[in-house]
């Protein structure tokens, strides 16, 4: 308790701009180059990996459902919780999206708002279940996980509910080009990290996300209304999940019932690889699309290696153990005390 | 029956970073003596204790136990010698069993050594209970018992060990008299027997009724040793207290006919408080004194609603008020410094802006939501110039900070709120002494410039030193309320032994 260390001013001014970040953000400089080491790895194994069709359409395409679904759990991870519900929320938002855009006709505005309502609807059902109900964000989240899986299975009465005839250019969502050669949910992708980068780093909530999870006691007791932000927080989440759901749907040109569940261990997981902390009060959105970005190019490389499904998965876990591992190691090293 | 040395320990140090705990101490245990330890919250009773019983490894010093010289170097082998001891916080399991407790690590087995046998281990437990009469069911749950009998489980627990030396550290902080009567008959079963009962305690009345001899430590160091008999209360507290007490004292930056800022009356809790009133004025440090589990800090966490009400009105500049929670309490600015800064006041893993502007945050933004960075960097430079904070810039990590540091961030949280009533719980716990008193300078200039302090603290001392009027709590209740100049460690220690309110 007493040998506390002080950092002293000349062991600031000794290190330049760029050292002072390596060393502040070193968790993301190693996932970004790992991602770069990779990317090379795959490139020299079989130059067809870094042709442009497969980095738009195979590797960053197939980002885009589980980046968006990461970036929303990142800030409930920031405050120490967890939510389950993201991967069958996100078949139920694209359930409701296509129950009502067929039913009502709604134009692509339309669609998109129900989505994102729907989305921050589970959310704030998380959010009171937390709060007021005070069950661990793993339980109450299981829950709704559930829940919400029935309920897509119920209103779609089990069966796909295909777009072609509903609404106009839905399908353009994720597959139009706004800026060529660049697929829309990509850019939607990367806009929606850049909004939530703003939110986490410059705004009121966001800073609420970083002190609950530092210390919710602590942040009670100096005032904040710390239920109220923990229902906005994972309301936002939802709002998120909501989005992810809007994409998918373009991009299959339907919204599938039962297709959804396990994508939020996989956007857990991308959270985890990017440097969040699992304990909360530490983590940034530029660190989770990094982890997306790593397993979507450890998935695809892989399959470009022609390395069996069954094999990738076990990639992936090991990959996992490594980077939390590295992670300890690292922080240990450098006298964390939390 | 005739009595032998048991136990004797001689020169025992023991030093933490930065705190010498012990220095030098004796101790002496007799076969069939219960030989009671006293002393301030500090003075290192239960350090001794836990060298004693394995926990803790004294710097030097001697142990001679049963004639033999003897090394504990752990709770293990303490009880392999047969040392057993009763925490003052209570070491059970709650979703085990009052069996499976006592004889946890010791269960019996069937033939192979693989299931357990429970009827055996109930049937030993009721036998245990039934000889120290203890009203106990060897099949509940010790997490449905009332904190008395748990209490009572972890006694049974030391004597099954069938050791010895028996150590109870505050034994009876949460019991009722009646319990407390039941536990002496138990001790004097023990002491019939020819154990040796080393009794701690704050309750000095109780030492009379059960001991035998009356060892008093202070400040880490040996003071005396008396015989219960030829030993009265008063004499017990003036070894205790025996320091001198800092002799600048706080001029007062108030007047009797000062605004009266907050007023509250007959706030009782669900558990501990009783009726508390008190009144708090503009530019005044309240004192708070008392023993430990007096209920101090459970009087803040009440006033602020941390922790539910009972009953009890609030009044601030004479208009009425309801806080309800944490968040109200900020809003009348009330602002709490727990003495736990770790777990209740800072974000450790932030910054010290961060931490700085916790409690002000939507002072910092603009009408989406946005922060203001600069703003809350220039605050927060400004307290650190104000406060003198040591730190190399506002970006530095809270957890990086000293104790004392760490507390003066805290403090520029409250500041940066314009708090106008200030509760410092133990404000200088874990701070080291030069840093003390930089804390009490600014609590003083935090007084002459108009805000109201409440001041809780277990160091006498330093109550005397600070405060403008004392109130001295004991078991949920205020006992007295003193001026500063009629008040002495001897009559506060007094007001906080008294276990009924002396009409008087």
């Amino acid at each position: 308790m007493a040998d506390v260390k002080i950092v002293t001013e000349t062991d600031l001014q000794g290190s330049s701009k760029l050292k002072e970040f390596v060393r502040r953000e070193i968790g993301q400089v190693l996932a970004l180059g790992s991602l770069v080491v990779l990317f090379a790895f795959f490139s020299f194994m079989r130059p067809v990996f870094y042709s442009w069709a497969n980095v738009s359409n195979g590797i960053l395409m197939s980002t885009t459902v589980t980046g968006l679904l990461a970036i929303g759990i990142t800030f409930v991870i920031i405050t120490g919780g967890i939510d389950l519900s993201i991967g069958t929320g996100t078949a139920l938002c694209a359930i409701m999206v296509g129950k009502l855009v067929v039913a009502w006709h709604l134009n692509l505005v339309g669609g998109i708002i129900v989505g994102v309502t729907m989305g921050a609807f589970v959310g704030v059902v998380n959010g009171i279940l937390i709060t007021v109900l005070r069950l661990p964000p793993f339980i109450a989240t299981l829950a709704t996980m559930k829940a919400a899986q029935g309920l897509a299975l119920i209103i779609s009465h089990m069966r796909p509910i295909h777009f072609a005839d509903g609404v106009k250019g839905w399908d353009g969502i994720a597959q139009g080009n706004l800026i060529p050669q660049i697929p829309n949910g990509v850019t939607i992708l990367f806009v929606g990290a850049t909004v939530a980068s703003i939110i986490l780093n410059k705004t009121v909530l966001g800073r609420y996300t970083f002190a609950i999870g530092s210390n919710s006691e602590a942040t009670k007791l100096s005032g904040v209304r710390v239920n109220r932000w923990l229902i906005t927080i994972y309301a936002l989440c939802g709002a998120y999940v909501g989005l992810a759901a809007v994409v998918l749907t373009s991009r299959l040109g339907s919204a599938q019932p039962d297709l959804g569940l396990g994508y939020e261990l996989e956007a857990i997981a991308a959270v985890i690889i990017g440097g969040t902390s699992i304990l909360g009060g530490k983590g940034s959105i530029r660190g989770t699309i990094i982890g997306a970005l790593i397993m979507s190019v450890l998935i695809n490389g892989l399959r470009i290696l022609e390395l069996q499904q069954e094999w990738q998965y076990v990639v992936v876990g090991v990959v996992i153990v490594f980077a939390v591992w590295s992670d300890n190691v690292r922080r240990r090293r450098a006298g964390d005390v939390s | 029956m005739t009595t032998a040395q048991l136990l004797s320990l001689e020169g025992v140090c023991k030093e933490f970073p930065g705190v010498k705990a012990l220095n030098n101490v004796h101790f002496e245990l007799n076969t069939g003596e219960v030989h009671a330890l006293v002393g301030e919250n500090g003075a290192g009773k239960s350090t001794l204790m836990k060298i004693l019983s394995g926990i803790y490894k004294k710097d030097s010093g001697n142990i001679t136990y049963q004639g033999k010289q003897v090394n504990v170097s752990s709770p293990n082998e303490a009880q392999h010698l047969g040392i057993s001891i009763i925490h003052q916080e209570l070491n059970l399991m709650p979703h085990l069993t009052v069996a499976e407790n006592i004889f946890i690590g010791r269960e019996d087995r069937r033939k192979g050594r693989i299931f357990l046998n429970d009827t055996k281990l109930n049937a030993a437990t009721t036998a245990l209970l039934e000889e120290l009469k203890l009203n106990l069911n060897s099949t509940d749950l010790v997490g449905g018992l009332s904190i008395a009998k748990q209490q009572m489980v972890e006694i049974a627990k030391a004597v099954s060990y069938r050791g010895e030396v028996i150590i109870m550290d505050e034994p009876t902080s949460s019991l009722t008299p009646a319990e407390t009567e039941s536990l002496f008959t138990i001790i004097r079963t023990l002491k019939a027997a020819g154990k040796g009962v080393v009794y701690i305690s704050h309750r000095l009345e109780e030492l009379a009724q059960i001991s035998d001899r009356i060892t008093i430590l202070r400040d880490g160091e040996y003071v005396k040793t008396l015989q219960t008999k030829e030993s009265s209360i008063a004499e017990v507290i003036s070894l205790m207290v025996g320091r001198t007490v800092d002799q600048d004292q706080r001029p007062a930056a108030f007047t009797s006919d000062s605004e009266t800022i907050l007023r509250v009356e007959g706030l009782s809790t669900h558990n501990l408080l009783k009726d508390i009133s008190f009144e708090l004025k503009r530019g005044e440090i309240l004192g708070f004194a008392g023993l430990m589990g007096a209920g101090r800090t459970e009087l803040a966490r009440a006033l602020i609603g941390a922790d539910p009400k009972t009953a009890g009105k609030v009044f601030l500049k004479g208009r009425e008020v309801v806080i309800k929670n944490p968040s109200d309490a900020v809003k009348e600015g009330i602002g709490y410094l727990s003495e736990d800064r770790k777990r209740f006041g800072l974000l450790l893993i932030q910054n010290v802006t961060f931490n700085v502007i916790l409690a002000s945050i939507p002072k910092f933004k603009n009408k989406l939501g946005f922060m203001k960075v600069r703003p809350a960097a220039g605050i927060t430079r400004d307290a650190i110039t104000q406060l003198s904070i040591r730190t190399p810039s506002e970006n530095q990590y809270a957890k990086n900070l000293s104790g004392g540091n760490q507390q003066k961030v805290v403090i520029a949280k409250w500041l940066t709120r314009d708090c106008d009533i200030l509760i410092f719980d133990e404000p200088t716990r874990g701070i080291d002494v030069g840093a003390k008193d930089e804390i009490y300078k600014l609590l003083s200039k935090l007084a002459s410039t108009g805000k109201s302090i409440i001041m809780i603290s277990s160091e006498l001392p330093e109550v005397l030193r600070m405060s403008d009027r004392i109130a001295v709590m004991c078991s949920g209740r205020i006992t007295g309320i003193l001026e500063n100049k009629d008040a002495d460690q001897n009559t506060i220690m007094q007001y906080a032994t008294m276990s009924e309110i002396n009409p008087n």
